[in-house]
């Protein structure tokens, strides 16, 4: 109903969708609560009594998962278009494992952290680490929820092309993408600062 | 040139015709779709995905949370004003927080009066005038002007209207808390908020305060995300950028600062809300309380205040920018004259948009910032002055030799530009840093934001309802009454808030409970106490204008032609009682821009009527 009026309003012209264009929105409001935390974190460093501790080196790891994960889910938006369904399916469902890895080895570095004496409540250096890679987190999982969504699309509906389904196909690539290209911005900068 | 305005177009086109003829066809009415959900009760009025109905569930909320607020200055007002008298005639309402002692004199609790000022700040700022304004036009007009059936999604539009709701039953119930509501400002600066043990606020005060707070930027956010996407994606055809009324340029614009600014109050939130439960370090760093030092360790209250203002400035132009827009339009309409100098309008929009960005620290003067950082956010402050001065100038031009037809929405529209230059010239005191350590702390600092965003913005807020309510309910206003609720507001805010630069450039601090132990204060009691008397009875009028909003939604004079201000916006071309979809059969293309008054000696030309030959002889000529 409510979709359909959208729809409607908008056929026979080329602009974006709106609901594309709604996320990419979004997303500017999502990272300009990242930007308010990594500059918080520049603004404090200044200040001094600032701990420094060894960035940890899995962190490397899960940037490599992350970028890949990128690169596989582009991978299924092809393969669905060019009507492969085999890789659309597999592609898809790689990337959802990744995405799970890709926690999974935060969660690993906040243990190396935690082994370090590295804790959440003390010196505001290390708080940051975690609250930062904690939020990005929590984007990720619902990155992760959207991709749930669509394998539910992929495995449940029969394998069709429509301009429907590619559509909301991209509101989830583009999705990823931008918590993949949100964790770089904070990687780059983590190694910047520590 | 001035005859070739003989040929009467409008008359020669009928609107119905006209949107006939020129409108398109989407087809609206070929889906079964809509009226579903407008068919019971439940979701027709309660969680209705129609704009406009969606617009007055935020101004009707937004009426109540004013009530409240206003409510709340005038218990805190009385104490100002007559800290003498016995206020045991409030214990049935404030129970615990008025102390009786055995003579019967009843005092205000000094902890709720802080919670009281921490209460209204919080309300009125964000929502009455974040909400309520914002919420409440951007829902309304955007669509309708635009020529829309409704917004990009209007689900989330319910959803942004359901989290505002959720927020305010937050901060409702933290009132009814036995250690009282959040106490510290509407700020809310550590270590205030930051310590529980703080003040009795700062518990499960502050804790219900933060809450609600996420929940009402989460409706902000989906407001705006729906805001910018409709006014970008479903404008009508021909409805180009530059064709928007100027109402639709504020409200874009402010959705934009929202959506940049809010996230940033949000990571802070955060922040705050990990020092109190988590034990960080943000904000807190070894301060001592009651005699020994705190656990935590390096952390900055500076940054809190970073963090707040860089929301909390973009946030007084997103309750302004809402009210220039509807000013703009209001004023043009009711002078029957084009809006002066239009693109100029547009850019100090914008240019006050990007500057409300880089000014942030001006609130922090007083908060030991480098001067020599206070100086690069003096001159973006004070820059700030051109674009407003821009748009002081354009609305003084428009009413100049208009035929003015002075209604309530008229008034509102012509008090706002008195309020806004008042309010905006002390602004240029505070601005400067070696003036602002003098006032920042007093009287004064408190008069120029009531008067240039507190009682601006409920002019713009007043001018909109006034003008718009025939389109939100089929019927007029009482105009009388609405004149008088206008010179009884008008005079009366000023005599609220003039008297108050005064006690503050004599050094009246600002905050205080009562200036009992102060001797230096003593001689200013009377004007406290006429500011008390007169905020009493402009609270009084505002209840009027209740009485005259709520009546005529039921008792009001019907309308009886589409178009009762004869403005030339898209809104008015649609039925007198809007349905779902707006426009009955096809939607109507944009021909022109929206504010072709008195041209070529025409009334109005409506935005809907092709562009007439005579007409290019007469922009040659003009």
């Amino acid at each position: 109903m409510a979709t359909a009026t959208v729809e409607n309003i908008n056929k026979g012209r080329s602009k974006i969708h709106p609901q594309k264009f709604a996320l990419i929105i979004g997303c500017a409001s999502m990272m300009m609560m990242f930007v308010a935390f990594t500059s918080a974190l520049i603004v404090r460093q200044a200040q001094g009594n600032w701990l420094e501790f060894n960035f940890p080196s899995i962190f490397n790891y899960s940037t490599i998962v992350i970028v890949v994960s990128s690169l596989t889910m582009h991978g299924a938006y092809f393969a669905f278009t060019r009507g492969s369904e085999f890789f659309y399916k597999a592609l898809l469902i790689t990337t959802a494992i990744l995405g799970m890895v890709f926690i999974y080895l935060q969660y690993q570095g906040w243990l190396e952290m935690n082994a370090d004496g590295i804790f959440l409540d003390g010196n505001p250096s290390g708080s940051f680490v975690y609250v930062i890679t904690a939020s990005h987190a929590g984007h990720l999982l619902a990155g992760i929820s959207t991709i749930i969504m669509a394998l539910l699309h992929a495995f449940i509906l029969p394998y069709k092309v429509t301009p429907r389904r590619k559509h909301r196909f991209q509101l989830v690539v583009w999705f990823w993408h931008f918590v993949d290209f949100l964790w770089l911005y904070l990687f780059v900068l983590f190694l910047a600062a520590y | 040139m001035a005859d070739t305005g003989t040929i009467t177009a409008p008359q020669k086109y009928n609107e119905e015709t006209l949107i006939e003829e020129l409108g398109y066809d989407d087809h609206f009415h070929d889906h079964h779709h809509g009226d579903k959900y407008q068919s019971s009760f439940i979701f027709h009025y309660i969680f209705s995905m129609d704009h406009k109905m969606i617009a007055r569930q935020f101004l009707i909320t937004g009426m109540f949370w004013a009530v409240i607020g206003g409510l709340m200055s005038l218990v805190f007002r009385l104490q100002l004003g007559f800290p003498e008298e016995s206020m045991a005639w409030l214990k049935p309402i404030l129970g615990g927080w008025i102390t009786v002692n055995e003579a019967g004199i009843g005092t205000l609790a000094p902890e709720f009066y802080y919670a009281l000022v921490t209460m209204h700040g919080t309300i009125i700022v964000f929502f009455v005038l974040t909400a309520g304004l914002s919420g409440t036009f951007s829902n309304l007009l955007i669509p309708l002007q635009l020529g829309a059936r409704d917004m990009a999604s209007p689900f989330l539009n319910m959803l942004s209207y359901w989290f505002f709701f959720s927020a305010g039953v937050v901060m409702f119930l933290s009132l009814f808390l036995s250690t009282g509501p959040f106490s510290g400002g509407w700020t809310a600066y550590p270590p205030l908020s930051a310590l529980p043990q703080a003040s009795t606020g700062s518990g499960a005060g502050m804790t219900m305060w933060s809450f609600s707070m996420v929940l009402f930027v989460v409706s902000v956010l989906l407001g705006g995300i729906n805001y910018i996407t409709t006014v970008l994606n479903l404008r009508t055809k021909g409805m180009s950028l530059w064709r928007m009324p100027l109402t639709i340029w504020a409200f874009f614009v402010t959705a934009i600062i929202g959506l940049l600014s809010f996230p940033v109050l949000v990571s802070g939130i955060l922040l705050l809300i990990l020092d109190r439960e988590l034990g960080t370090s943000f904000y807190l760093s070894e301060i001592f309380i009651g005699g020994s030092a705190l656990d935590h360790v390096g952390g900055s209250p500076i940054l809190y205040q970073h963090l707040f203002w860089f929301l909390g400035h973009p946030e007084v132009y997103i309750i302004i920018l809402p009210a220039m827009g509807i000013v703009s339009e209001v004023l043009s309409v009711h002078a029957r004259k084009p809006i002066f100098g239009y693109k100029a309008m547009v850019y100090s929009i914008l240019a006050i948009a990007f500057l409300s960005f880089i000014v942030w620290a001006h609130h922090m003067f007083m908060s030991g910032v480098n001067p020599f950082i206070s100086n690069f956010f003096v001159i973006f402050t004070l820059i700030i002055a051109v674009p407003s001065a821009v748009k002081v100038f354009n609305w003084i031009a428009t009413l100049f030799g208009g035929n003015i037809r002075f209604t309530a929405a008229c008034l509102f529209g012509i008090g706002f530009v008195s309020m806004f230059i008042s309010g905006g010239l002390t602004g240029i005191f505070l601005g400067n840093s070696a003036i602002d350590v003098q006032l920042h702390d007093t009287y004064f600092v408190v008069a120029h934001f009531h008067i240039v965003m507190g009682i601006a913005a409920f002019f713009g807020m007043y001018a909109g309802v006034y003008h718009w309510f025939p389109k939100m309910y089929g019927r007029l206003m009482n105009e009388t009454l609405g004149r008088i609720h206008f010179w009884g507001t008008l005079v009366g805010a000023y005599a609220i808030f003039w008297p108050m630069h005064y006690i503050g450039m004599a050094g009246v601090p600002r905050r205080y409970y009562s200036f009992d132990n102060f001797q230096a204060f003593a001689h200013f009691d009377m004007i406290n106490k006429f500011i008390t008397v007169a905020a009493i009875i402009v609270f009084a009028l505002q209840v009027l204008f209740l009485i005259n909003f709520f009546y005529s939604i039921w008792n009001g004079k019907k309308l009886t032609t589409k178009n009762p201000w004869k403005a030339s916006t898209l809104e008015w071309t649609t039925p007198i009682n809007p349905g779902h979809g707006n426009w009955p059969g096809r939607i109507p293309t944009v021909q022109r821009w929206p504010y072709d008054y008195g041209k070529g000696g025409n009334d109005y030309i409506s935005q809907i009527t092709p562009e007439q030959e005579w007409e290019r002889e007469y922009d040659e000529a003009h």
